[in-house]
């Protein structure tokens, strides 16, 4: 073998070598459930469905209640006189919101079969999602929920929310009907 | 050329017999002129409702008819009409879910003070429906095809209220939630026994068919022979209640019954002519507790007290996280929550017959 013929050779094992480290690098797609973790906990579900409560740097999510909507044993305040300065008025675990449209509460996304998502399938989650209504096809689900933007995610994307939020703990807890405007 | 039923339950050879059956009446209605409907045309013109477009003369083949419960749509005056492929005709043979040739149209016009809107449906070689709606020009000159997404406030109703054209997907949350997505054209709903207490129903227009007729020009076939010789009637115990039931059909039941996707909740609103005993609508709901509270309102109905009833809290209701039906209407319907607060106070009082009685041994 000349030398020539040695250097392709070391080239083309060495290119060989680095190949196969970089698909053992790469990292595997994530499942389902993995995906919807990331999306989840990315686009503010915690923001309102988990109540908060006053944790030593200030209000924050109370993680023990994970996704589990306004807290049932919440003895909301009366609300504050309208005031044309102001839209809307938040509930200290940023659960219940006032505004024009009534008062509205964050649903339970847990998979509690009585009080969240447990009897749910993932249709009627994208339907809800979608259409921008109670289940997928009841009353308009009400401010502050942004399901506009919700709603442009991929059938993939919100398939994989709804298999991530059925493996989360279930909490029973029935979130109240929301209120009439007054 | 109905699309065959699912073939699970017949034996291979009849299944696959009935599936060319269905392949080759399809090509047929293509070949024949037909139009495919896979996209709504520009105009409802373009759909064949009309002879003449300039002066809306309808076609002969667009029969007129009147559902006798109709849907409350804040008020707007309706006028319906189905048109089959020439040659088919609907299959009643399960009285509670006829089957539509491929090529169906049904149009229903909704006209108001201010606007009028036509929606329709057309049923597809594949079997499933197109939706479409037509709104009015404002020089009252044409009705052309209104976005995929609805028209919100497209024309003023009362009380400062606008009536909304639906989306698409408006459009299959009402008619895709049960068995049949054709609403207000069935046995009960064309029966020639027409209930006189039926809220806003109006009698059938000139040429309009009923059961009967249809059943006449072979348009209607395979309806069951009790349902023939007798026309469908809902069994009640007073005109009242036959009146309510027959309402809560009509505007109620394209969600709330025992096929669609709302069944898990067990709230029945419809009334299938093919079961007997006690009426769902009160079966369901009659001192059973809601998971819906409004004020001291908790069960869905409450013996002979509808105010503390969710059902009539729901339909006296005109705010959008109470209401129901949850879109379609912005007005309560007075002449409606009159008769449905009559049939809980009178009919279905605590001291009133129990609601187990079958239905059969009731008189009207």
């Amino acid at each position: 073998m000349n030398t020539i013929a040695k250097l392709f050779l070391v080239a083309a094992v060495a290119a060989s070598t680095l190949a196969a480290v970089s698909l053992l690098g790469r990292r595997t797609e994530p499942t389902p459930v993995e995906r919807g973790r990331y999306l989840v906990h990315t686009t503010g579900c915690n923001d309102c469905h988990t109540p908060w409560h006053m944790g030593p740097q200030g209000p924050e999510p109370d993680m023990s209640r994970l996704l589990s909507g306004h807290p049932a044993d919440f003895e909301l305040a009366p609300l504050p006189p309208a005031s044309p300065g102001w839209m809307m008025h938040a509930a200290p675990t940023n659960t219940a919101w006032a505004g024009p449209w009534g008062v509205s509460f964050t649903a339970n996304l847990t998979p509690d079969k009585a009080t969240g998502l447990g009897t749910w399938t993932v249709d009627e989650f994208v339907a809800a999602i979608r259409t921008g209504r109670h289940q997928g096809r009841g009353r308009q689900i009400l401010p502050p929920m942004p399901a506009p933007a919700y709603a442009q995610m991929t059938d993939a994307d919100l398939q994989a929310m709804f298999a991530y939020l059925q493996t989360i703990p279930a909490i029973a807890n029935k979130v109240p009907e929301p209120l009439p405007p007054q | 050329m109905t699309p065959p039923r699912p073939s699970h339950h017949l034996p291979p050879r009849r299944a696959a017999r009935a599936t060319a059956r269905f392949a080759l009446a399809a090509m047929l209605a293509a070949c024949s002129g037909g139009r495919t409907w896979t996209e709504a045309p520009p105009r409802l013109a373009d759909t064949g409702l009309y002879a003449d477009a300039a002066t809306r003369t309808v076609a002969v083949d667009a029969i007129p008819f009147e559902p006798q419960y109709p849907l409350w749509t804040d008020g707007a005056a309706k006028r319906r009409w189905i048109s089959l492929p020439p040659g088919t005709a609907v299959d009643a043979r399960d009285v509670d879910d006829w089957q539509f040739p491929v090529g169906t149209r049904l149009w229903k016009q909704f006209t108001f003070a201010t606007g009028v809107e036509t929606r329709f449906l057309a049923r597809r070689a594949d079997g499933s429906w197109l939706y479409a709606s037509y709104v009015r020009t404002p020089d009252g000159r044409d009705d052309v095809l209104a976005p995929a997404t609805g028209v919100r406030q497209f024309c003023a109703t009362a009380n400062g209220r606008s009536h909304d054209v639906p989306s698409h997907a408006d459009c299959r949350l009402c008619h895709e939630n049960g068995r049949s997505p054709v609403l207000g054209f069935s046995a009960l709903q064309l029966s020639g026994d027409r209930d006189p207490l039926a809220p806003n129903a109006v009698p059938p227009a000139a040429g309009a068919l009923d059961l009967a007729g249809f059943v006449a020009r072979g348009l209607v076939q395979n309806l069951p022979a009790a349902h023939r010789a007798t026309p469908p009637r809902i069994a009640a115990r007073t005109p009242t209640e036959r009146a309510a039931l027959g309402y809560l059909h009509g505007n109620c039941a394209s969600c709330h019954n025992a096929s669609g996707p709302l069944e898990r909740l067990g709230l029945r609103l419809d009334y299938p002519l093919a079961a007997g005993g006690t009426a769902p609508a009160i079966a369901s709901t009659l001192g059973v507790a809601s998971r819906f509270t409004r004020g001291g309102a908790t069960q869905r109905v409450a013996a002979g007290d509808p105010e503390h009833s969710v059902l009539f809290a729901r339909v006296t209701a005109d705010d959008p996280v109470t209401q129901m039906p949850p879109f379609g209407r912005h007005l309560v319907d007075a002449t409606a929550t009159n008769l449905i607060a009559r049939w809980i106070r009178e009919d279905l009082a605590a001291t009133g017959p129990s609601p187990s009685q079958p239905l059969s041994s009731r008189q009207d």
